[in-house]
């Protein structure tokens, strides 16, 4: 990579604009023991999701505790497998932005209606 | 003069890629986006002047009290299209060929970033707006108003509202597509050097319309999927019968349907902000300001849905809450207003076509945001709405402000997209024209809503004392149909005249110019690299100390170049080419797999096989396109 | 191959303002843009919790073990995916073959667990237009279904283009994005199971 970057001075602006990734570069991945890691996490925290579902003295923290793993979940997925934490953070800006923007908005609908308080 | 070449791997003989740039077939294949932003404009235009008929017989129908020249069931499916045909098929595409045309040309790239898409967005939409219009031979058009309230949308019998419905999806998935293109297009192929904060107006703009578009569509696409299941298969969505309830579609509607007002007018914006500086010789006032505000009214134009909602019952919290909301979004646009003001001031002003219709957007839909204000004020609302004060409103902004503003661009432009000037004199005479034809026919309808006309009525009886200013609004109508009979005139007399026109006949501040009239395909010999903001106008001219405006000499200021104004650049920047440009090649495919949907939209009005069979050509269509050889 | 830190070639792409290549870029801003569809389509079911006038009502007729299945399969789909992905990334063609294979049929596993499961409903009395609940509930994870549905034409059309030489380690850059839609795909699914299937619906309107 450093080849490149001495290169680039000597470079008009066309030319290094042009340089800059037109081949491909290395960037640092998960393995695929980790993602297997991954997706065992993903495996017990369903499981638990199940497992909460069923216990009936938990039923008053249900909510709380399914909206946190399934966040949990999301996360991992997002970050991992979709390779969020790796990636250029554009990415991840538009997408917050989808996701952000999708929750507040359609919570608001649902507190005109009164969703929530019943 | 670089060569320009398509590959010579031209396929098999399926596969075979068109490669004719001439003739009708070569703007079936076109994937130049010149061309598909032609195509809009022409497109946009024929609407427009049925959407404006369609306004002609309203305002005969409404010119005298209790008349029935049109019945009041054509009357409700007249006044449905209006609203659809000027928003959908009109303001949006006209928008989108402004974007198609110059977006590309403006950041200093050859074309956007998925030129086969862009085709089949312009396909997508235009089948879509036939599919809609053929309601009217098929059982009858929508009638439902443009925004379709449930449940008279759901629980009324006939097909009309079906094909609303399965219509606006089909434009919508254009649009959609569209916006992703554009948006990675505008972050993505700028010429080197054109960071963000050197990006013209027009295109940040643009940016912001692009997000607005991807957010808000998939929001009323599910409303209107909600709407066709309710109407086609029996579903209980907006059902009170079944415990649904009418006022979820209007949440869903007004979700996009505020996001939209705002697609509708930023591109106008955009154009005002282009062509103020250019004919007041001065940069724009607080570019910045103007950048942030238009970002801001994206923004909170998320956030002010419900305004059109204040008379359902949601209940004071929540009405307060979008009252508030929608007065603050007054502020950045009158940021914007202050800035175009400031940009005026003290400039060396040439009251061109152009330049008149940007001053009429500006004191129009001044006008309009007036009388959008005191909407927010929700006591007052409950007076307003549903009253022709509303329609005033929404006149003044999207013809006082939207149209007038496309017709600045249509005015600057011209000459760079044709090749040939509109003529100055009856440019002006024109802008007169609808001017006052516009004014006559709104002005009046502040009056008329205050004192009482409701909106969507057939007839009103004598009585109420409404004929005069209604008499006189038909009046103001029938003079901007002259206006755009004059135009239309004035813009194919064009043609019969040379292609003459310089690349820079207004001396103008933006890349588009350093190039011919009408462009190449591949747009620039070379890839400009920018320097600043308003790059080509540096390039010009330089300010000497004292702050006056010099000609640099050689700066290109009196150089037309076909090719563009680079010319002194040397062979070693044209080794980044050494083999000619390479230009996307034109494909049928968009085209063919735009087929499916009408074939989809009929299968869902009348009976399940087309369903089938255009599903199956649009899959055909997208197999066929990706499988085809690489032009690049 | 065993190392923590992987180093692996990525995809060339033509060169752009952000360096970020288009298709990925367009991709992103798709999966946002999708996610105020379901956000509208999960928000209408949600609305409408607990407003059936008449039955079946979701517990009468939802069998969480079964679904919870379904999850997990979804969920090891996503995990093959992105091994189908490491593995062209290390420039093993067979393996990826053999990962993607392997995401088709977990999806289509999916996807056959959810045309029995809404047959089963059907005859217990639960079809489209049957109350509230069904119209949000057949609606809501039908779309998610189609979006699965594309998602495995997409995973068979990778296959074939693996056959026909077009993926390369150079050239990977569709594998990723297929990736990226399948995901997103499988994190719709998370949102729903647990709005949907977990937190639990009694009858009638509460």
């Amino acid at each position: 990579m450093s080849d490149v970057e001495t290169h680039e001075t000597d470079l008009t602006g066309q030319e290094a604009y042009a340089a800059r990734t037109r081949r491909g570069r290395t960037v640092r991945h998960p393995s695929p023991k980790e993602y297997i890691r991954i997706a065992i996490v993903l495996g017990v925290v369903t499981a638990a999701e199940v497992a909460i579902y069923y216990i009936e003295s938990l039923r008053s923290l249900l909510i709380p505790m399914l909206f946190v793993l399934a966040t949990i979940k999301f996360s991992l997925v997002v970050l991992w497998f979709m390779h969020l934490r790796f990636d250029s953070k554009t990415y991840a800006r538009f997408f917050l932005l989808g996701v952000s923007g999708a929750v507040t908005l359609y919570v608001i609908v649902l507190l005109t209606f009164g969703a929530f308080s019943r | 003069m670089a060569s320009v070449s398509v590959p010579g791997e031209r396929g098999r003989w399926l596969t075979r890629r068109p490669a004719s740039t001439t003739g009708f077939w070569s703007w079936i294949t076109t994937v130049d986006h010149k061309r598909i932003g032609i195509l809009y404009g022409v497109t946009a235009f024929a609407f427009f002047l049925i959407g404006g008929s369609e306004a002609l017989f309203i305002r005969l129908q409404l010119a005298r009290p209790d008349q029935n020249l049109i019945s009041a069931e054509t009357y409700n499916e007249f006044f449905t299209m209006h609203g659809v045909t000027m928003i959908f098929l009109v303001v949006m595409p006209l928008s989108s060929a402004f974007f198609n045309y110059l977006i590309p040309l403006q950041i200093g790239a050859r074309d956007v970033a998925f030129p086969r898409l862009n085709a089949y967005s312009y396909w997508v939409f235009l089948f879509g707006g036939l599919f809609i219009y053929s309601s009217f031979a098929l059982g009858g058009a929508p009638n439902g108003g443009w925004f379709g309230y449930a449940p008279l949308s759901t629980a009324e019998a006939g097909n009309n509202m079906l094909f609303y419905a399965t219509g606006l999806i089909i434009v919508g998935v254009a649009s959609t597509v569209s916006a992703i293109n554009l948006a990675v297009t505008i972050i993505n192929m700028r010429a080197p050097g054109m960071t963000m904060f050197r990006m013209p107006v027009f295109i940040w703009m643009g940016l912001v319309v692009q997000f607005l578009l991807a957010f808000s569509l998939p929001i009323i696409t599910v409303g209107l999927f909600e709407m066709l299941f309710d109407k086609r298969f029996g579903t209980h969505f907006f059902d009170p019968a079944a415990g649904g309830d009418p006022v979820l579609w209007q949440h869903l509607f007004w979700l996009f349907g505020h996001p939209e007002v705002y697609i509708l007018i930023l591109p106008a914006m955009g154009i005002v902000s282009e062509v103020l500086p250019v004919f007041a010789r001065k940069p724009l006032f607080g570019y910045q300001f103007v950048v942030f505000s238009g970002i801001a009214i994206g923004f909170i134009g998320f956030g002010v849905w419900a305004h059109h909602m204040f008379a359902v019952g949601l209940g004071p919290v929540a009405n307060t809450a979008f009252g508030i909301s929608t007065m603050i979004i007054a502020v950045p646009t009158g940021v914007k207003i202050f800035n175009w003001l400031g940009t005026l001031w003290k400039g060396d002003i040439r009251f061109t076509p152009p330049m008149l219709f940007s001053i009429g957007f500006i004191a129009q839909f001044i006008v309009g945001g007036l009388s959008g204000v005191t909407h927010a004020v929700v006591p007052a609302d409950y007076q307003q709405t549903d009253t022709y004060y509303i329609v005033a409103h929404f006149h003044y902004v999207l013809v006082g402000g939207a149209i007038f503003g496309l017709f600045a661009g249509i005015y600057y432009w011209w000459p760079k997209i044709f090749g040939r000037m509109l003529p100055d004199r009856w440019g002006k005479v024109n802008f007169w024209i609808l001017a006052i034809g516009f004014n006559l026919t709104f002005a009046p309808m502040h009056v008329l809503g205050l004192q009482g006309m409701p909106r969507r009525i057939h007839s009103y009886p004598e009585s109420l004392g409404l004929t005069f200013w209604n008499t006189a609004a038909t009046l103001g109508a029938f003079i901007i149909a002259l206006g755009v009979l004059q135009f239309l005139i004035m813009a194919i007399s064009s043609f019969m005249r040379p292609k003459d026109a310089p690349a820079d006949p207004w001396d103008a501040r933006t890349l588009e110019w350093t190039t011919g009239s009408p462009p190449p395909p591949h747009n620039f010999d070379e890839i400009p690299e920018v320097h600043a903001l308003d790059d080509f106008w540096h390039r010009k001219y330089a300010e000497t100390k004292t702050g006056r405006v010099v000609p640099v000499p050689a700066g290109g200021a009196d150089q037309a170049v076909p090719g563009g104004v680079h010319a002194t650049r040397g062979e070693r920047e044209m080794e980044h080419e050494p083999h000619g440009i390479h230009m996307p090649g034109p494909s049928y495919w968009p085209f063919v797999s735009a087929l499916g949907f009408p074939l989809i939209g009929y299968g869902v009005v009348f009976s399940p096989w087309p369903i089938v069979a255009g599903a199956a050509i649009v899959l055909i269509g997208l197999y066929g396109w990706a499988l085809e050889p690489s032009a690049e | 191959m065993a190392a923590l830190d992987q180093h692996i070639f990525e995809s060339e792409h033509e060169a752009t303002s952000t360096g970020l290549p288009n298709t990925k870029l367009a991709m992103w801003i798709f999966l946002a843009s999708d996610c105020l569809l379901f956000g509208a389509l999960i928000s209408t079911y949600v609305l409408y919790r607990g407003a059936s006038i008449k039955g079946p009502y979701p517990s009468d007729v939802f069998d969480i073990p079964y679904t919870s299945v379904s999850s997990f399969v979804l969920l090891a789909s996503s995990l093959t995916m992105v091994l189908a992905l490491a593995a062209i990334q290390r420039g093993d063609q067979g393996q990826m073959r053999v990962w993607l294979l392997a995401t088709a049929l977990l999806g289509a596993t999916f996807v056959g667990g959810q045309v029995y499961e809404f047959t089963t409903f059907a005859d217990e009395g639960l079809t489209l237009t049957t109350n509230l609940f069904s119209t949000t509930f057949y609606v809501l994870t039908g779309f998610h279904g189609t979006h699965v549905a594309i998602g495995i034409l997409m995973l068979l059309s990778l296959l074939v283009m693996s056959f026909t030489g077009k993926i390369t380690q150079q050239n990977s850059l569709s594998v990723e994005l297929v990736g990226l839609y399948w995901h997103f795909v499988d994190i719709v699914w998370i949102v729903i199971f647990t709005i949907v299937y977990l937190i639990p619906t009694g009858p009638g309107p509460t």
